[in-house]
């Protein structure tokens, strides 16, 4: 029985209660990132698409530089490195901040090649009955597209949800941060707080990952 | 403008931190390639429990954070930082390049695993002589932007103080209490690496696109 006492050590209401909120960070900050990316992203993507000259060059350059860097850099930058140079966020701000940067270069690329999966002959379409690029665009592509974006979209979320896991280096208080906190007390605690952790993310992210199977399979 | 005397004088740590990130993503990059070929057969064998087995895998490792796999092999078990560090990034992409092999399988027509066994090979000659060398072809690519993820997950060492050169960069911005520029640095050397990688994943995936 020895090694199921830290066990019932550890699992106590308190602690539920304390890993509860935060995975209630956990999915706050991840939440607030995807709207927050889902727009910027949306932007670029469109932008890129319509291939404005400069502007997408531009942005090509920066969204490919963010994609090939580690999350984890992007971070510590936003948190330690910005300060120096005048700009400072408290820790939930900058977790968010960090997020929204990488989640919006995945994303844009995501909404970029949904917007690309649409047959060409529809901009000539939609020109030729009269609509300008913006309308066509607006009510004949970026609908059907949508429809093809959601299932990567929510799989990119289930990648946001485990990324924020990064904020435990500024000390977020997520619910990774808040285990550590309590296998923190004894060395024994270690393995039941990441059973516990690991199940939590694990039974968010996996019915995720069935809604964003369904949807796919719906789609095909 | 950025103070060059930074990289200059630290140039050491930079490349010590280059190399083990390297060798780190390279070993994990080995490791989870045969875990993960092991795990596809496991899923695709005709027999049930291990079918069920590499499935469980799969689907847990995919759905929890790398960090915590990380945390848990440092704190679990008896290793320093690189060492955990790498056992943990081997045990997160094994799921993943699992399910790229498991693809690549999928796509290889179920009239070839027929027309093999019928000359009298066994299923696992069969799946090694003559599924897997077709099926490795599609698989290349996604493997690349494995790589990719790993070289960039690597950074996760740095959390386990692994040495690696998001470590060295934490290091040298401490020492020098200069952070902005020191981890602009430690930007541009993973750069360096991810960015070649990826326009040569790139042209990977157009090549077959267009042999298709």
């Amino acid at each position: 029985m020895d090694f199921l006492a830290p066990f019932i050590e550890v699992y106590t209401p308190e602690h539920f209660k304390f890993l509860l909120e935060g995975f209630g960070v956990t999915l706050k900050v991840a939440a607030i990132s995807i709207v927050l990316s889902f727009i910027i992203g949306g932007l670029i993507g469109t932008l890129r698409y319509a291939r404005i000259p400069v502007v997408s060059q531009l942005l090509a350059v920066i969204v490919e530089t963010i994609r090939n860097l580690p999350l984890l850099l992007i971070i510590f930058f936003t948190y330690f490195a910005l300060p120096e140079i005048g700009i400072e966020m408290e820790i939930t701000t900058a977790a968010i901040a960090a997020l929204t940067v990488f989640e919006s270069a995945m994303l844009s690329e995501i909404i970029r090649s949904g917007l690309n999966s649409i047959e060409k002959g529809q901009i000539e379409a939609g020109r030729a009955s009269g609509l300008n690029y913006i309308q066509t665009l607006r009510f004949i592509i970026m609908p059907q597209a949508l429809r093809r974006m959601v299932p990567p979209i929510v799989s990119q979320f289930i990648s946001l949800l485990k990324d924020t896991s990064l904020a435990v280096v500024i000390a977020l208080p997520d619910l990774l941060h808040n285990g550590q906190i309590i296998y923190a007390q004894k060395g024994s605690y270690v393995i039941p707080v990441f059973v516990i952790v690991a199940l939590m993310y694990f039974i968010v992210n996996y019915a995720l990952s069935l809604v964003a199977r369904r949807l796919e399979l719906k789609q095909a | 403008m950025l103070d060059f005397s930074i990289l200059t004088t630290n140039m050491d740590s930079f490349l010590e931190g280059l190399k083990i990130t390297i060798i780190a993503s390279l070993i994990a990059l080995l490791g989870s390639f045969i875990l993960g070929t092991l795990l596809a057969v496991m899923r695709i064998a005709p027999f049930k429990p291990l079918n069920w087995l590499g499935t469980a895998y799969v689907e847990f490792i995919r759905n929890i954070p790398v960090l915590v796999i990380v945390f848990f092999a440092y704190l679990a078990g008896n290793f320093g930082g690189m060492t955990a560090g790498t056992i943990g990034l081997t045990i997160y992409t094994a799921a993943f390049i699992a399910e790229a092999i498991r693809a690549g399988i999928m796509s290889v027509p179920r009239g070839q695993m027929e027309a093999a066994r019928s000359t009298g090979l066994t299923y696992g000659q069969a799946m090694r002589m003559v599924i897997l060398p077709q099926a490795i072809k599609i698989v290349i690519p996604p493997l690349g932007n494995q790589f990719i993820n790993l070289v960039k997950n690597s950074s996760l060492l740095a959390v386990v103080a692994g040495g690696d050169l998001m470590y060295q960069g934490d290091l040298i911005s401490a020492k020098t209490y200069v952070t902005f520029d020191t981890y602009v640095f430690v930007a541009l050397f993973y750069l360096i690496l991810t960015i070649p990688l990826s326009l040569g994943v790139g042209y990977l995936e157009k090549r077959l696109a267009r042999s298709n």
